[in-house]
């Protein structure tokens, strides 16, 4: 196999990965807008507030300590201890599940009919509110996430590849992350077994049924403040492991909720209301977005990953707007 | 032969109907409305007082043109009205003598009082099995059960189990109206609160439907309280009738009489008797309602 065949095929390989971070957010996004027909605005914040949580409760930081100290003119900062990772996952899940009933009392509850801008400006709000409040909460400098995944290339990886090419060309294997292999396991998992909930539960049947028609759910007794508080719960979970991939990536820190702007050509691709084509759209985009940088980039100056998304997405909206696998609207006469 | 009786305010038409024939039909109350009013939107009254009162067992139907406040009525019982944001503002609604009006959807799911909404409303993206077992969400008594009431269902409606796999959204209307009667079934109701089921539909499905509704009156004792603009065919189910005009009830009676009463025939089933068919008659009957509302 030729060098550069070899190549194409680990571009498309690191693309797919980088897709699959984009879907997960994505994936945070259709989840509420489905249930709740509200544009979650502050999707990326919550990734970012989960991690910061994570990271806080792992290495044992007081909450509040730079309040706290300056209101009691203290000087606390941790507890000593530092966690294990799964201990304080399962802590951050709390706070998440927290944070969704929250949301619910605080804003939804009193929003519910608004028109859909309303509750858009709302989830604005709420985003940087978060923004501030996890600052405050867990201080606001870059915080290095270490729960236990490798990061590196895989050597293993590299060893199996390096024999591929050619006898005597410069091949020297392929080079692709461990963070970004495992990111691709855990967010199967995860999609596995969010369809396994939506599908064959009974909770998971009356999610897809308000997502539906609220009127309808109501009627027959689903109480929409229950389902709300159960999909933020799973946007929050997967705002979680979307924080956590990203952040173990490239450390936590207020970019991180940038990645939400990624899932929106995700979105307009994939369509606003389809768990599979948020997975697809990811995939295309993060396959696209490298593809195009490897072949296209260094004959106009390369740094296209910044924008192909968006052109891409563009063409989409022009196109089909209702993207890949958007709910088809069924309609009867 | 009884008049259907003039309604006044304070009626408060407490007593069983008197032309009720079904032996089913008891004398006790299941669902009294008393003078409600109600308005959307902080600004429009819809509702201007009205009085009704279902009993155990029977098919009381709630007749009226289109805007007339059918579906209002239904709603205001149902608590669906919030999120439409109206508001019962005035009366009182009693289930079994208890106030219900602060009860949610969902409480008075699970005390028996299940509300099919007008135009069907199926989850169109769910099989229509999935369709019925939600109707079961409130239940706590098992699966076997629910299983149980999911076949009963089918038997009702042996349409809907040939479908039992296909999207609702692509069933025909009679067999999302089915289905949409079949979900609330599912939830073991005592009183079903059905909004419009002949609309959009065949006149021979229409019959299909409330042959089936009079069945399940009879067999399983369900209770059914009847919004219809099809006065013909709610008459000939029913036993008792409401007609609804501009948000008051300006009529009611057992069905029976409704039929033979000369203004229903001439307003609402739209047979005139003959050589009556005249201005005067047009006249009278806007002054009786004037006198009544
Ligand atoms: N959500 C709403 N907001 C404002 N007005 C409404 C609303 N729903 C119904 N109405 C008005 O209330 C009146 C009664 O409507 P409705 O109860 O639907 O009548 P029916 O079911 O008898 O056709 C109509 O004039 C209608 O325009
Ligand atoms: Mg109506």
């Amino acid at each position: 196999m030729s060098p550069q065949f070899l190549f194409t095929i680990e571009v498309i390989a690191n693309g797919l990965m980088a897709g699959v971070m984009y879907s997960l957010v994505a994936l945070g996004f259709v989840l509420i807008f489905k249930a709740s027909g509200i544009f979650n605005y502050a999707q990326g914040v919550m990734a970012l507030f989960a991690a910061m949580t994570l990271v806080g409760i792992q290495n044992g930081q007081v909450p509040f300590s730079h309040l706290i100290n300056a209101v009691f003119g203290t000087n606390i900062h941790h507890f000593g201890w530092n966690l294990p990772a799964i201990v304080a996952i399962l802590i951050t899940l709390v706070v998440m599940v927290l944070f969704a009933i929250l949301v619910e009392r605080l804003i939804l509850k009193h929003l519910v009919n608004q028109e859909p801008i309303i509750l858009f400006m709302a989830t604005i709000g709420l985003a940087y509110f978060m923004e501030g409040f996890g600052d405050l909460m867990w201080g606001s400098e870059i915080k290095i996430l270490d729960v236990g995944i490798p990061s590196g290339g895989s050597l293993w990886l590299e060893e199996k590849t390096i024999g591929w090419a050619a006898e005597g060309s410069n091949y020297y294997g392929m080079y692709i992350d461990k963070l970004d292999m495992i990111a691709t396991v855990v967010a199967i998992l995860l999609v596995i077994s969010l369809t396994l909930f939506s599908q064959y539960t009974k909770t998971g049947r009356a999610l897809r049924a308000v997502a539906d028609d609220h009127q309808a759910a109501l009627s027959v007794g689903i109480s929409l403040r229950k389902i709300w508080v159960i999909v933020w719960t799973i946007a929050g979970f997967v705002a979680l492991v979307a924080g956590v991939m990203w952040g173990a990536k490239s450390g936590v820190q207020f970019s991180l909720s940038l990645i939400a702007l990624k899932a929106l050509p995700v979105l307009i691709l994939g369509g606003f209301t389809s768990i599979p084509g948020a997975i697809i759209g990811g995939l295309i985009i993060g396959v696209g977005e490298k593809l195009f940088e490897f072949t296209i980039g260094p004959l106009i100056g390369g740094a296209t990953e910044n924008w192909f998304a968006y052109v891409l997405a563009l063409v989409f909206l022009v196109f089909r707007p209702q993207g890949l696998f958007g709910d088809k609207i069924i309609e009867r006469v | 032969m009884t008049e259907p009786s003039a309604r006044t305010e304070n009626d408060q038409a407490a007593q069983l109907p008197p032309g009720a024939t079904a032996e089913s039909v008891s004398e006790e109350h299941l669902l009294e409305i008393n003078n409600i009013e109600v308005i959307y939107n902080h600004v429009i009254l819809v509702l201007k007082g009205v009085s009704l009162t279902v009993p155990k067992g029977g098919i009381t139907a709630l007749l009226g043109g289109n805007g007339a406040g059918k579906t209002t009525t239904l709603k205001a019982v149902s608590n669906l009205l919030h999120s439409e944001r109206g508001l019962v503002t005035k009366g009182t609604i009693l289930y079994r003598g208890q106030p219900i009006a602060d009860l949610n959807p969902s409480e008075l799911v699970k005390q028996g009082v299940v509300q099919v909404m007008e135009g069907r409303h199926c989850f169109e993206h769910l099989t229509v099995e999935e369709n019925l077992l939600t109707g079961a969400y409130t239940r706590r008594d098992g699966k076997a059960a629910v299983n149980r009431d999911l076949e009963m269902v089918y038997d009702y409606f042996p349409r809907l189990r040939d479908r039992r796999k296909s999207q609702a959204g692509y069933t025909s209307g009679g067999e999302q109206q089915m289905c949409a009667i079949g979900r609330a079934l599912m939830s073991s109701p005592e009183t079903i609160l059905l909004d419009e089921p002949s609309m959009g539909l065949a006149p021979q499905l229409v019959e299909e439907i409330f042959e089936i509704v009079k069945k399940l009156n009879e067999q399983e004792s369900v209770s059914f309280l009847l919004a219809e603009q099809n006065t013909n065919v709610a008459l000939r189910y029913a036993h008792y009738g409401y007609i609804l005009e501009s948000g008051r009830v300006v009529m009611d009676g057992s069905a029976a009489d409704l039929r033979e009463n000369p203004d229903v025939k001439e307003f609402y089933l739209g047979v005139a008797e003959e050589g009556q068919k005249s201005f005067r008659n047009v006249r009278s009957y806007r002054r009786r309602k004037r006198w009544l509302s």
